[in-house]
């Protein structure tokens, strides 16, 4: 074989090739081995992610759901089954109810109010102008910033009499709340949406001005060509082109909102009166602080199919333009 | 293809499923490993106490060969979590702290608890009325190690500039006190109502002003609070709510963290009283800078008399806490337990200013002059009320302590705590 390797060099190449097609082929008539092991395969790899998601995800999930039909305490044997009875105090729990109309009203709020604020910032930053770097910074600082500890830096500027917001506010001449910011009920729910969208308004200009990196520069020529103001070309152009950035920062704000907890935990805990409760709060408060985990449980699996059914319409209706474009 | 790649995965995840489910579920044999080592859970992770401890277990050590002690002291909230999620598991140390009442009975309920009434009795008798917190069915599953009560903590100085020159002995004079401390530009009384359970505090003293002792302890027992006084209770507390006494903000306060909170108010001069406990020199001194509290200024008084109540004006709120011992621990645990309640393992918790003692041996070891007064205050007392929360068990507990907190709100009336109480009550039965 080997002088005839040297005579023909090319030869064995050919023939090696052949074989290994040959194995192919050889293999191919019975399909059964190769699937079974590309499946190994794919188990062997998957399996650490599908065990931490059963661990972490799929357990919890199921064991809250099996813990909303019974009255159990916490500990000892989860044997006193009340059927839908939870469900039933949950969903007639003047407290609860107030929990889910705040989630919603953080969620239509944070649209309503984070969108447009978001975007001109967003627009404006991505003007060339002095200390963009700087101003940007300053933007997004607070989303970065520890949300417990935003909160307890919160929770000190808004006390009243001593804290800085009080001071500002009574330096311009102006009488700040008697109860203070938090401990008034009426103010306490706005209170907690002005420190949100401080905390979470960065995020918002930050995907934007990454949206508004895509819109090729030549449709702004263009624009401005055809004699468009700054004003058409930013409404007109850029706007419309960040449709799908908009519409996945509103998903993720909306989810955001509906599992809101850290910043009203650390601020108010749900108070003063109920105010500011969340089903987040909720469920904490009825679990952990209460020792009723079976509502506990159901509240749980009432805020799951909330934030489940909510996403799957968003996906939906909304979203799916986007996924759409993309095929 | 896919779809059976898919239904490979859910096999690989249900055999994960199962494999954790059966990991958790076959841990019955609790690690409390032989009968000569016993594990010991507390919360006094600071010094002295922590130091104290430990020689306590030395001594224990060297009285019993053989035995091992191990010790983990956790800071108080990390202990409540962690035990927590020990009865969960069933997996309890030897020896752990229990605070009594309606959260012990549903540990003994589960059998989770050992009864020590026959092999501690000694020591019960020593400890006297008090244990009644931590008896169930006429048992004794736990030891109280301190007990301490309730009252104004208030600043003299303070009282002093409002003229107010003796502390208010019943709820007119206590009007009174606010009265002259406004007119002195003095904020009254801080409550961290923000936490609720200080918030609750006032109601379950002015229940207790307001009901009889046996009202009280039937309550206890049965969960009905049909009587009258309950609702008085609220009333009472309504009234002293009408002089505005509490500090701006005061709903959203918390207890004691920070200089903002409660007892950080009183610390720094800021309000003239709060209702607290025991503890809240101890606190008062971690939230000034040179560590002092209010100090020399530090005054206490009994909340004051309501009047036409039924209840006793030397009775007490109070709690406290135990050492229990685990179900299936072993008897060198008990013999602990009884050593940690001994003349001198007591002696030395009150000279280290741990706690109030409950063995009364103890007594003149206790050196800090605030304490020391509080200990002749409960001693004194007609009898000690553990906190109402405690006492009703977690879920009663928590109900009512939202719906006092709403009544401060001014968003709930006195008929409505007694309601959401009973309505909580009813879900136990």
């Amino acid at each position: 074989m080997s002088h005839q390797g040297a005579a023909l060099p090319a030869a064995p190449a050919r023939e090696k090739e052949s074989t290994r097609r040959g194995t192919t082929r050889r293999v191919a008539p019975s399909p059964g081995g190769g699937r079974w092991r590309q499946r190994l395969e794919v188990v062997f790899f998957v399996s650490p992610a599908l065990a931490l998601m059963a661990v972490f995800v799929v357990w919890p999930v199921i064991s809250a759901v099996r813990m909303s039909f019974y009255r159990w305490k916490g500990f000892g044997p989860m044997d006193d089954f009340v059927g839908l009875r939870n469900y039933e105090r949950v969903l007639t729990d003047d407290v609860f109810t107030q929990a889910v109309t705040h989630n919603f009203i953080i969620v239509v709020a944070s649209i309503v109010v984070q969108l447009p604020l978001g975007l001109a910032i967003a627009v404006l930053l991505n003007r060339r102008i002095r200390g963009r770097g700087l101003l940007r910074t300053i933007v997004f600082v607070p989303y970065v910033l520890a949300e417990v500890i935003a909160g307890v830096v919160w929770f000190q500027l808004l006390q009243p009499n001593y804290g800085t917001v009080d001071g500002i506010i009574s330096a311009v001449g102006l009488t700040p709340p008697e109860q203070g910011f938090l401990g008034t009920p009426e103010l306490a729910l706005p209170t907690m949406f002005v420190v949100l969208t401080w905390k979470y308004l960065g995020l918002a200009v930050l995907l934007f001005l990454a949206g508004l990196q895509g819109v090729p520069e030549e449709l702004y020529e263009a624009a401005q060509l055809d004699g468009a103001s700054w004003w058409q070309v930013q409404r007109r152009v850029a706007i419309p082109l960040l449709g799908p950035t908009i519409r996945t920062w509103c998903f993720l704000s909306m989810i955001g909102s509906l599992q809101l907890f850290d910043m009203v935990w650390v601020l108010t805990g749900g108070g003063p009166a109920n105010a500011t409760t969340t089903m987040a709060t909720y469920l904490i408060n009825q679990g952990t602080q209460g020792g009723n985990y079976g509502i506990a449980g159901a509240a749980s699996v009432v805020l799951f199919v909330i934030g489940f059914v909510m996403a799957l319409a968003y996906q939906l209706l909304i979203l799916r333009r986007d996924s759409a474009s993309d095929r | 293809m896919r779809s059976k790649t898919r239904r490979a995965a859910l096999a690989a995840l249900c055999a994960g499923a199962m494999v954790f489910a059966a990991a958790c579920g076959g841990d019955d044999s609790s690690g409390d490993g032989d009968d000569k080592t016993i594990t010991w859970w507390h919360n006094s992770n600071n010094e002295p106490g922590k130091g104290y401890y430990e020689q306590v277990a030395k001594d224990f050590e060297a009285d019993n060969p053989g035995v091992t002690v191990e010790i983990e002291a956790m800071a108080h909230e990390d202990m409540v979590d962690k035990l927590a999620a020990a009865f969960q598991s069933g997996d309890l140390p030897d020896i752990y702290m229990e605070r009594g009442g309606g959260e012990l009975s549903d540990h003994v309920e589960a059998g989770l608890v050992r009864d020590i009434s026959d092999d501690a009795a000694e020591e019960i008798g020593k400890v006297g009325g008090s244990v009644a917190g931590w008896q169930v069915d006429g048992q004794t599953y736990a030891l109280p190690f301190s007990i301490g009560v309730v009252g104004f903590w208030y600043n003299t100085e303070l009282f002093e500039q409002a003229g107010i020159t003796e502390a208010p002995t019943t709820m007119e004079q206590l009007y009174d006190a606010v009265e002259k401390l406004k007119a002195a530009d003095i904020q009254p009384i801080s409550v961290g109502a923000g936490d609720k359970w200080p918030a609750a505090h006032y109601w379950y003293y002015t229940a207790l002003r307001s009901c009889s002792e046996e009202t009280l302890t039937d309550a206890v027992g049965t969960l009905d609070f049909s009587d009258e006084c309950f609702v008085q209770a609220g009333e009472v507390l309504q009234d002293l709510l009408d002089t505005e006494p509490f500090n701006d903000g005061f709903l959203s306060t918390v207890a004691q963290e920070g200089a903002t909170s409660a007892s950080g108010l009183l610390a720094t001069g800021k309000v003239a009283m709060e209702l607290a406990g025991h503890w809240e020199p101890g606190v008062m001194q971690g939230l000034t800078e040179d560590g002092e509290g209010l100090g020399d200024k530090t005054g206490w008084f009994a909340f004051p008399a309501v009047e036409g109540g039924a209840g006793e004006p030397t009775a007490a709120l109070g709690g406290g806490d135990a050492w229990a011992v685990s179900e299936g621990a072993p008897d060198l645990a008990v013999d602990l337990v009884k050593y940690l309640l001994s003349d001198e393992v007591q002696t030395g918790f009150a000279e280290n200013d741990m706690g109030l003692p409950t063995n009364p041996a103890a007594n003149p070891a206790v050196s800090d002059p605030a304490l020391a007064d509080l200990l002749q205050v409960r001693d004194a007392a007609s009898y000690v009320q553990l906190y109402f929360d405690t006492a009703f068990g977690t879920s009663v507990g928590n109900a009512m302590n939202d719906e006092i907190a709403l009544l401060l709100a001014g968003q709930a009336s006195p008929e409505d705590v007694v309601a959401a109480t009973q309505a909580a009550a009813d879900e136990e039965k």
